[in-house]
């Protein structure tokens, strides 16, 4: 079952993680990614930002996207937390772990999902700048990366 | 009625963040919609004007133009999402 969960306090990566294999002897790969606030932004400082998200509609993109993964690749297990709320350069936003019997599934899934939370994820980021605050526009780049899983 | 909601940039370009409307008619898309949106004075055929990058969702699902919409739906409107 796909572990989703929004929420504005920090995670503990390692506790998060360690619970995707405890008790389990049939995990063989663990994938992760940690999305983290930069100081920077299409070339001005950012001293912080506050992320909105579409409560509701945010947790069923989250499962609907975790589920994908699931019937796409062999996976055990996928859990996704993502911050919200105000957030200072260095702290995480988000986390991605899928485990797996083996790595290749892990890898490719753990991709898939951070490339479809990006682009399909009812998420927003205001970002703090020296010249006021903006709103981060989305990314072609970002477009192209989940583009191409269906492919 | 269906509940309108509006997020991020799009929420601050209109001023509102919910509000209810009746249908414009009995078999309603979401484009029948946003045309009724676009026709109200000068923020709202701006935020919808052609160009401008938004999307929908309906129920809590993406959805497109030519999505249907009935009576008790939740209708959001929003910028392309920044998340991750």
């Amino acid at each position: 079952m796909p572990r989703v969960r929004v929420q504005p306090e920090d995670f503990d990566t390692g506790r998060e993680l360690e619970s995707l294999t405890r008790g389990r002897v049939d995990v063989g790969a663990l994938a992760s990614f940690v999305g983290l606030v930069r100081d920077a932004n299409d070339g001005s400082k950012v001293s912080g930002m506050t992320l909105e998200h579409y409560p509701g509609m945010t947790e069923k993109a989250l499962e609907d996207i975790c589920a994908q993964a699931m019937s796409r690749w062999d996976l055990i297990d996928t859990l996704v937390i993502h911050r919200v709320g105000a957030l200072k350069p260095g702290e995480r936003i988000v986390l991605v772990g899928v485990s797996s019997a083996h790595r290749g599934d892990a890898f490719a899934a753990c991709e898939f999902i951070m490339d479809y939370l990006k682009t399909r994820a009812p998420f927003w980021k205001r970002e703090e700048t020296p010249q006021g605050a903006r709103w981060v526009e989305a990314r072609a780049s970002d477009d192209d990366a989940a583009g191409r899983w269906s492919r | 009625m269906v509940t309108l909601l509006y997020f991020a940039g799009l929420r601050e370009s209109v001023g509102v963040s919910r509000e209810q409307v009746s249908l414009p008619s009995g078999n309603s898309t979401v484009s029948m919609l946003v045309d009724e949106l676009r026709s109200r004075e000068g923020r709202w055929t701006e935020a919808f004007a052609p160009g401008r990058q938004w999307r929908v969702a309906v129920n809590q699902q993406m959805a497109s133009l030519a999505t249907p919409i009935r009576p008790g739906d939740e209708v959001a409107f929003f910028p392309p999402v920044t998340g991750g």
